[in-house]
């Protein structure tokens, strides 16, 4: 009996908890969809907004899709090798290199956006183009993929691997992709994700760094809430919602794979 | 040549030391030769240089400045590993996780471009050779540690390496299947004929395997020798102890002999000097009624291992003298005994103060 009412009484406060986080999230979704959000759902329910936004943001959209995907290729380009190398090199130097890499996790996106600024800004064109932003989120982004990465092969002890494919004849780039690659996939997947999240929701860097050509999906979702009806502001909410769930549930996927190994 | 090993290389190492950025000493300048088809063991206790050695010879490191290592008589000092043609088998073996077991067998093949049916053939023969039949399409994480051990010697062997380069290979298995993979490894290596260097600090590894034995210490080589001579006839007393048991008695020599708190001991005629340090093995002393025994001592401790006793006496040396003694003596502890000891059994080491 004593038992069942503690039973209840954690369930009761799991629920109210879980009801205080999720109910803003449903009540946001939910005004994308209403005709009038003052008057309630009962006013009735409408994609009109959704399109709305369509029609005004499918720029933006796109942009933050082609800037994700471009920070991914640099990150991965430049991270797995960047990783790589740092851990068989090992020492007192790849420790600072790894230190430089993660420190934009601790500064503000502000701050590296007006030094990006103060020092490119006066480029035009490339302070016009949407590389000055990718140049900003490659920047933030690259710890996680390169500390994802160092993350498995510090779990799979990578440079005897490499020491005995080298023994094997293997020159070092054959080493990089037959060995090294492979085995360091489940942190280039979870790195991966990581960066394409990030990136597709970071804000206020972008913010910074955005000019109104060059605007992305997070930006734009400011925008909208500034100045348009609150429920073009929900519709937006609505998509960004819809495009970065299946990224978060594949990268839960992906980390769960990964421990099963 | 052996048909399934190919030609193993004539070893020469001159001058090889090695010195890290941080100014420690790993390895002090050695020379070594090995023989084409020779099993050479570096055998030492951890940080003695002997894995450094190996990672010279394997191309894994440079030597510092003036050391030199030949194949035959082709200098592969500034070759990197991957063009030495070396096999190789680490203490974690090192075997690909991304790959099945016929394919980790058959990478280094695939790495020299020989056809898909020459390497299948290949990799059916080591796999024979090394009996792990069955085991093929397995995944590594899907193997016992015996299995990982032949598949790493199979991987390393199935190159046709010049020299085979074993890195503590048994160390990581538990003691029963040790024994068993050493004997294999002896009979493989023999059937070979390959150029094998194997690292270990497990001296009864070092003595089953070994045509000759390295003893490192230090940064050094102790001693170079056959089983035989590194045993029974050990250049100093940090070889005597580390190869096998060993007691080491002290004492002046007086009219060739050798005298002891327990009596005195007949040393053989080369013998003449003024004080001496010697080695003697536990199983070359014989224990003996006390009669007149020019040895005298008192049994300490009497236990029984099964195929031996480990008898410990007291009172003949300053040191307590360990004995093994056949396992059907009945020894009383507390007992007086004389001791006898051939006088070729004793071993005059130099003296070390």
């Amino acid at each position: 009996m004593r038992d069942r009412l503690i039973f209840i009484g954690q369930l009761g406060f799991t629920l109210f908890v879980a009801a205080f986080l999720v109910v803003p999230v449903i009540l946001s979704l939910s005004a994308g969809v209403t005709v009038n959000y003052f008057r309630g759902i009962s006013s009735g329910v409408t994609l009109q907004w959704v399109l709305q936004v369509w029609d005004l943001y499918a720029g933006e959209i796109l942009l933050s899709f082609i800037i994700a995907l471009a920070t991914l290729a640099v990150t991965l380009i430049v991270g797995v090798p960047a990783a790589y190398a740092l851990h068989v090199r090992g020492g007192k130097l790849s420790r600072v290199i790894e230190e430089i890499i993660t420190l934009p996790l601790a500064i503000p996106g502000l701050a590296i956006a007006l030094a990006l600024l103060i020092t490119y800004g006066g480029f035009g064109s490339f302070r016009r183009s949407w590389a000055f932003i990718l140049t900003g989120h490659v920047i933030f982004t690259m710890p996680f993929m390169v500390r994802s990465v160092m993350a498995v092969f510090g779990s799979i002890d990578i440079k005897t691997l490499d020491e005995g494919a080298a023994s094997l004849g293997a020159s070092p780039w054959r080493r990089f992709c037959n060995v090294i690659v492979p085995n360091a996939m489940p942190g280039i997947l979870a790195g991966s994700l990581m960066v394409v999240t990030l990136s597709l929701g970071e804000f206020n860097l972008t913010w910074m760094l955005h000019t109104p050509l060059t605007k992305t999906l997070p930006v734009g979702l400011a925008d909208a809430y500034a100045s348009m009806r609150l429920e073009v502001a929900s519709a937006y909410t609505l998509i960004f919602f819809v495009m970065i769930v299946p990224l978060l549930v594949a990268m839960q996927m992906f980390a769960d794979e990964g421990h099963k190994r | 040549m052996n048909p399934i090993a190919g030609h193993g290389a004539a070893v020469h190492i001159e001058n090889c030391g090695k010195t890290f950025p941080d100014g420690t000493q790993a390895l002090a300048p050695a020379s070594l030769d090995i023989v084409s088809g020779e099993t050479l063991v570096l055998l030492g206790p951890s940080g003695c240089g002997k894995t450094t050695m190996l990672r010279i010879i394997a191309g894994l490191e440079q030597p510092d400045a003036g050391g030199c290592v030949l194949f035959d008589s082709n200098d592969m000092t500034h070759v990197p590993i991957e063009q030495r043609n070396v096999g190789m088998v680490f203490q974690s073996y090192a075997l690909f996780p991304n790959m099945t077991v016929a394919d980790n067998i058959g990478y280094g093949l695939k790495i020299r471009g020989v056809d898909a049916r020459a390497r299948a053939a290949r990799v059916a023969e080591m796999v024979a050779l090394t009996n792990i039949g069955g085991l093929e399409n397995r995944r590594i994480d899907q193997l016992s540690g015996g299995q990982r051990q032949r598949v790493a010697l199979a991987r390393a062997v199935a190159i046709r390496p010049r020299v085979l380069l074993l890195d503590e290979p048994l160390t990581a298995l538990d003691a029963s299947l040790r024994d068993r993979l050493r004997g294999e490894l002896n009979r493989l290596l023999r059937s070979l004929g390959i150029t094998a260097i194997y690292v270990t600090h497990d001296q009864a590894e070092a003595m089953e395997l070994g045509d000759r034995i390295v003893v490192m210490r230090k940064g050094a080589i102790a001693q170079i020798g056959t089983p035989r001579e590194v045993y029974f006839k050990p250049q100093s007393r940090f070889v005597a102890e580390f190869v096998g048991a060993a007691n080491i008695v002290e004492g002046p020599v007086v009219e060739g002999h050798l005298m002891l708190p327990g009596g005195r001991l007949a040393l053989a005629p080369t013998a003449d000097v003024p004080k001496a340090v010697a080695m003697i093995r536990p199983e070359t002393i014989g224990i003996v009624g006390q009669g007149d025994s020019p040895l005298r001592g008192t049994i300490d401790s009497v236990s029984f291992i099964g195929d031996k006793q480990r008898i410990v006496v007291t009172g003949a040396s300053d040191r307590p003298l360990a004995i093994y003694a056949p396992n059907t003596i009945v020894a009383g502890i507390g007992n007086h005994v004389g001791l006898s000891i051939a006088p070729e059994a004793i071993r005059l080491l130099p003296r070390e103060d």
